[in-house]
């Protein structure tokens, strides 16, 4: 695949005296764009990148501090924009495009990486003292009695958020306890929402599709208007259960009862199915059948979904998710398996080859 | 927020344990605490075994399976069989979704 690397911002072309090129720590119109953007598509999240290098802030010297970061270039910007007013140096680890926290658990945010990275960019040659900062969600990946042991530099875990860097630097380096720690707010959960919303979709487009066939099939053929009749309240279930799983759940998460994730979404999306089926019109789901499928099959599909949350979070464990899926892909399967035979045993019933 | 409890896989070695703290620096979740002269876990389901501790500890002192807890990597691990596969790239493989 034929990644883009992106032009850096280099307002004049400004380079310091070793030849490391100067970025400006204001955003342009183009790098909020980009932003948004990549919280959108994944094919622009998965190609937005920055050379891997080193960079200079300000008028960055030999003493000035060293701040390392991926190179995704989200990653670079929100770690550039907190460095207004400060002379630093940024060293771009090569991860591929990959953040922070997910690199360093791939290790390509990493030991051997860093080392190399040291000497790629004369780092030693650039500064007079031998420390790196690295941000904390970095450690994952990196030992850094390894790095202190090849390069000699001591490696310094800064804030885990690129906003606290100031007051880091401010105090000589010093994070406090605040500073360690992961927050989940509902901010940061409503800006990942879209990467879980737009996946979803496909199935979705799929679920439609089905839901118009089966709906639509009649002894005569398939049938517009039967198709959209006796459809509709199902693509209205179905919509409510997708945007329960990847959207209410994510948002709702710390007030939604019980750890587990798919507890939690079978929760959101059994009372978001439940309040629909009572206010749709009492012709719109007739059949017992119908009314027992939407109950098992849309809670059943809003757990699924709201499971895949946990690898946005900040708070869930292999072991955890490990010990979910145990237990709820056999249910979902079984689910899923039941809700065939309603959705057959409601279109005998339609046919009118009663049982 | 706190996940599921009494699942965590993380150990520690206080006979191995030299109090220098590098773990409560790395940690996230304030899972470890001082305790005199070395270490100890205060609250384990707090951890999301994501190794921070294990990999700086140039003792030794710490064990935990790490990775990530990403149900859609667990999932395509399955399907593909072998190690979970998060489709977040990195591995120059096509992406799919997660962080």
């Amino acid at each position: 695949m034929a990644v883009e690397l992106f032009d850096l911002p280099g307002g004049s072309g400004r380079s310091t005296a070793e030849n490391v090129t100067v970025v400006p720590t204001e955003w342009s119109r183009q790098d909020a764009w980009g932003r948004l953007r990549c919280r959108l598509f994944n094919s622009v999240r998965m190609n937005y990148r920055v050379k891997p290098g080193i960079y200079a802030v300000g008028a960055a010297d030999g003493r000035s501090p060293v701040l390392v970061t991926a190179n995704y270039k989200l990653s670079f910007d929100l770690l550039r924009r907190e460095l207004s007013g400060f002379d630093a140096w940024i060293v771009v680890l090569d991860t591929r495009g990959i953040n922070v926290w997910c690199a360093a658990g791939k290790g390509t945010f990493g030991t051997e990486e860093l080392i190399r990275r040291i000497r790629a960019t004369r780092l030693p040659e650039i500064v007079e003292h031998r420390r790196v900062i690295l941000p904390q969600l970095g450690a994952p990946g990196v030992q850094a009695h390894v790095v202190k042991e090849h390069t000699g530099f001591s490696v310094d875990y800064g804030p885990v958020y690129a906003r606290d860097l100031p007051a880091y630097l401010r105090a000589g380096c010093r994070a406090t306890a605040q500073m360690r720690k992961v927050s989940f707010d509902f901010r940061e959960r409503l800006e990942l929402t879209p990467m879980e919303i737009v996946p979803a979709l496909k199935g979705f487009g799929i679920f439609l599709a089905a839901v118009f066939v089966l709906f639509g099939l009649q002894p005569e053929g398939i049938l517009f208007h039967s198709a959209f009749n006796n459809g509709l309240p199902v693509a209205i279930l179905g919509t409510a259960a997708l945007l329960s799983g990847t959207f209410l759940t994510p948002l709702l998460l710390p007030w939604i009862p019980f750890r587990s994730f798919a507890v939690k979404g079978f929760l959101a999306g059994g009372i978001a199915t439940a309040v629909l089926v009572f206010l749709l019109p009492a012709k719109a789901l007739q059949s017992a059948y119908l009314q027992a499928f939407a109950l098992l099959f849309f809670p059943a599909a809003s757990s699924y979904l709201a499971l895949q949350f946990t690898g946005s979070t900040t708070f869930t464990s292999i072991s955890g998710v490990k010990k979910e899926l145990k237990i709820a892909l056999p249910l979902y399967v079984a689910a899923g398996a039941i809700a065939l035979v309603l959705l057959v045993l409601y279109k005998l019933q339609d046919w009118g080859i009663g049982i | 927020m706190k996940y599921l409890a009494n699942v965590v896989t993380l150990e520690l070695f206080p006979e191995r344990c030299s109090g220098c703290g590098r773990c409560l620096e790395v940690c996230p979740r304030e899972v470890f605490a001082k305790n005199g002269k070395t270490v100890r876990i205060v609250d384990r389901d707090s951890c999301i075994e994501c190794g921070a501790c294990m990999m700086n500890c140039s003792f030794g002192a710490i064990r935990v399976n790490s990775g990530v807890g990403c149900a859609a990597a667990l999932i395509n691990g399955l399907i593909r069989g072998g190690e979970p596969q998060c489709g977040c790239g990195g591995n120059e493989e096509r992406g799919e979704s997660c962080c």
